[in-house]
């Protein structure tokens, strides 16, 4: 276990804890809630990747655009949307921050600039290309930061919005969160390059390998990609090596890795690692951390309380939103 | 203000970009071949030169990248005009047209409209074969979310862009390959051009000829043809396939008591097939005759002109359904 980074204060490792721990416990409850039929179509809980999101937030500015999968739950809690819309989207309720309409794997919100929960592989990377050209066409220092797992290098759009975000020297952050399976399939038994950030050289573009269980890293990393992306040096592809504790989804077996390895990731996680790290430090005790986490089992409780207590929006608005009401 | 003049099709696309161009600085023009070569159908040649790199750009062959670009750069505030070379090569961008550019919207409970233009030259007459000379405009017209406008005249060629880029929704607009040489007079008209609405063409009293694109002008054809019969067709050029002008259609069929549809799509699953049940639908007891089609035959577009032509619905095909009307009911 690496130590933490120097200089690292009580409230900042705190901070970073906190947010990993309203993530997991909210992934915890989705997954009962799911169970008693609460949140309903696809699940996709992001347990283990708690890091990624909330390192990759951390170093990123109000301004910037992000977009993210259908795992994401946690880059959508990272990124500031408040937990009570969000667990309504999750109910399909009209007060969910997408207005009910998307559910899990579709989470919008305007004001932080998050542009979907994409539930197609590899759909957002172009998105991603076009909203940071629109900001080096208006000359701001703004990037965009757009989420896929491993198995989006697989699909031809990963390809192309690489080359074209290079070509054209785009503020674009390709930010892979590899953990090792797509779906049910293995890394290995679906590329032939397994080294993920490799493939950016055949694009001329930067790229680096992060351990994606370490929070610190992972935002160091990206503060580094983002400040030359804004200072007009192009596109960066930083791969997370990370895994998910959970199923692919909720209808998932898991027969295609067996439990010895979710075990050994999970003594790797993120949480349990700056636990270890600032109880080591002597920056958090016990009774710290159970503290986080009941504030964090409250936080969820309330945004159920809320979700259960929305109202469903009315059939009479079904067709409303199939085109925009109003001009952007 | 725009001075009557007689300029071609391919003018008037360009005339209006450039338009588009000068008046917003939101606006941009983006695709395979727009710059240097200067538009593949040579619609955006000097285009590059006058508005430089910036706003004039060429991109790689990659449909998919760059028409999602184009949506990403609409979310950002950006105007984006992204031409596609043909139909038939938007299919690699089906993915970012359909479930994105159509969905995003509607998912985000109204936050994220999508304000892009992505035009496409479509159809057959120039013998270009079967990769090159298609007409999927039914299977965007199929999809809530998009709208989709072809416009036929050089009015319309030369009005629609600005309705489309003043539109909040992604508007695909199809321009026929057949029609970039055709040559026609621009009217005032051209400057309060609509996005949606269909438009009586000819006016007529014994049928109805419903039509959209390079089929305008075949439909016209006929229509002389039959006038010499004592046959007087109404043509109407849907401009909008989606949303489809209902009242328009039913207000001529229910004149007239008759109608053919004219679709250079093929006729299974096709506009033609959507146009009729609605007629169908809303006007089945004004019908004097069933309601016909004429659509391209079930081929995968030949090259040889001979076959190429008789793959199409030709002027012979749209006078002999007619004339099997008309005997209906009188």
């Amino acid at each position: 276990m690496s130590a933490l980074p120097a200089g690292t204060t009580r409230e900042r490792g705190l901070h970073l804890l906190r947010e990993m721990l309203r993530i997991r416990q909210f992934e915890d409850h989705c997954a009962e809630l799911y169970g008693a039929g609460h949140i309903r179509g696809f699940l996709h809980l992001c347990d283990g990747e708690e890091a990624i999101a909330v390192g990759v937030m951390e170093a990123l500015g109000p301004d910037d655009a992000v977009l993210s999968t259908y795992r994401e739950h946690g880059h959508a809690l990272a990124r500031g949307i408040a937990m009570k819309p969000l667990m309504a989207e999750l109910y399909g309720k009209r007060s969910g921050c997408s207005g009910g309409r998307g559910g899990s794997m579709h989470v919008f919100d305007a004001a932080t600039r998050f542009y979907g929960g994409n539930a197609i592989v590899g759909g957002g990377l172009p998105l991603a290309v076009g909203l940071a050209l629109a900001e080096q066409m208006r000359g701001t220092r703004n990037l965009a930061a757009c989420f896929f797992g491993e198995g989006a290098v697989a699909e031809g759009e990963f390809h192309e919005s690489m080359n074209l975000a290079a070509l054209w020297k785009l503020p674009v952050l390709f930010l892979c969160e590899n953990n090792l399976y797509a779906m049910g399939t293995a890394l290995t038994r679906s590329e032939s390059q397994t080294d993920i950030q490799a493939k950016a050289a055949g694009y001329a573009v930067r790229a680096a390998a992060v351990d994606g269980m370490d929070v610190f890293a992972v935002e160091a990393a990206v503060r580094e990609a983002a400040d030359a992306a804004r200072g007009g040096g192009g596109p960066a592809l930083l791969e997370f090596r990370t895994y998910r504790f959970r199923a692919h989804s909720m209808f998932d077996a898991q027969l295609y890795r067996d439990k010895a390895e979710v075990e050994a990731w999970r003594e790797r996680g993120p949480i349990i690692r700056l636990t270890t790290q600032l109880k080591a430090a002597g920056l958090m005790t016990e009774d710290d951390f159970q503290r986080l986490l009941r504030e964090a089992d409250a936080e969820v409780e309330g945004a159920v309380e809320f979700a259960s207590a929305a109202e469903w929006e009315p059939v009479a608005d079904l067709a409303r939103h199939v085109y925009a009401e109003t001009a952007p | 203000m725009i001075e009557p003049l007689r300029i071609t099709y391919r003018e008037a696309v360009k005339q209006a970009i450039r338009e588009a161009l000068q008046s917003d600085p939101r606006v941009f023009l983006m695709g395979e071949d727009v710059g240097k070569y200067g538009g593949c159908f040579a619609v955006s040649k000097g285009l590059l030169e006058e508005f430089g790199e910036q706003r004039i750009r060429d991109t790689p062959l990659s449909e998919s990248a760059f028409v999602g670009a184009g949506i990403g750069a609409a979310l950002g505030g950006l105007r984006p005009i992204v031409e596609v070379m043909t139909v038939n090569f938007s299919l690699l961008a089906l993915d970012q047209i359909v479930n994105n550019a159509a969905t995003l919207c509607h998912m985000s409970g109204g936050q994220f409209p999508v304000p892009v233009v992505i035009r496409m030259a479509t159809g057959a007459g120039r013998q270009l074969a079967a990769q090159h000379s298609h007409s999927f405009e039914a299977w965007y017209a199929h999809v809530p979310g998009l709208r989709v406008v072809e416009p036929a005249t050089i009015d319309d060629a030369r009005g629609m862009l600005r309705a489309a880029l003043a539109c909040p929704d992604p508007v695909i607009v199809f321009e026929p390959i057949s029609l970039y040489n055709m040559e026609g007079e621009l009217t005032e008209a051209a400057s309060s051009v609509r996005l949606d609405g269909a438009r009586v063409h000819r006016a007529g009293r014994d049928v109805t000829l419903v039509t959209y694109g390079a089929s305008l002008w075949r439909c016209v054809t006929a229509a002389e043809e039959l006038a010499t019969s004592g046959i007087e067709a109404e043509i109407i050029d849907l401009r909008s396939l989606r949303p489809l002008d209902d009242a328009a259609i039913m207000h001529s069929v229910r004149r007239t008591r008759r109608a053919v549809i004219v679709d250079e799509g093929w006729r299974s699953g096709s506009l033609a097939a959507e146009i009729t049940t609605r007629i169908v639908e809303q006007g089945f007891y004004d019908l004097d005759a069933p309601v016909a089609r004429v659509c391209a035959e079930e081929v995968p577009i030949p090259y040889p002109r001979h076959l190429e032509d008789a793959a199409l619905p030709g002027a012979s095909r749209i006078v002999a359904a007619v004339k099997g009307l008309v005997g209906h009911g009188q």
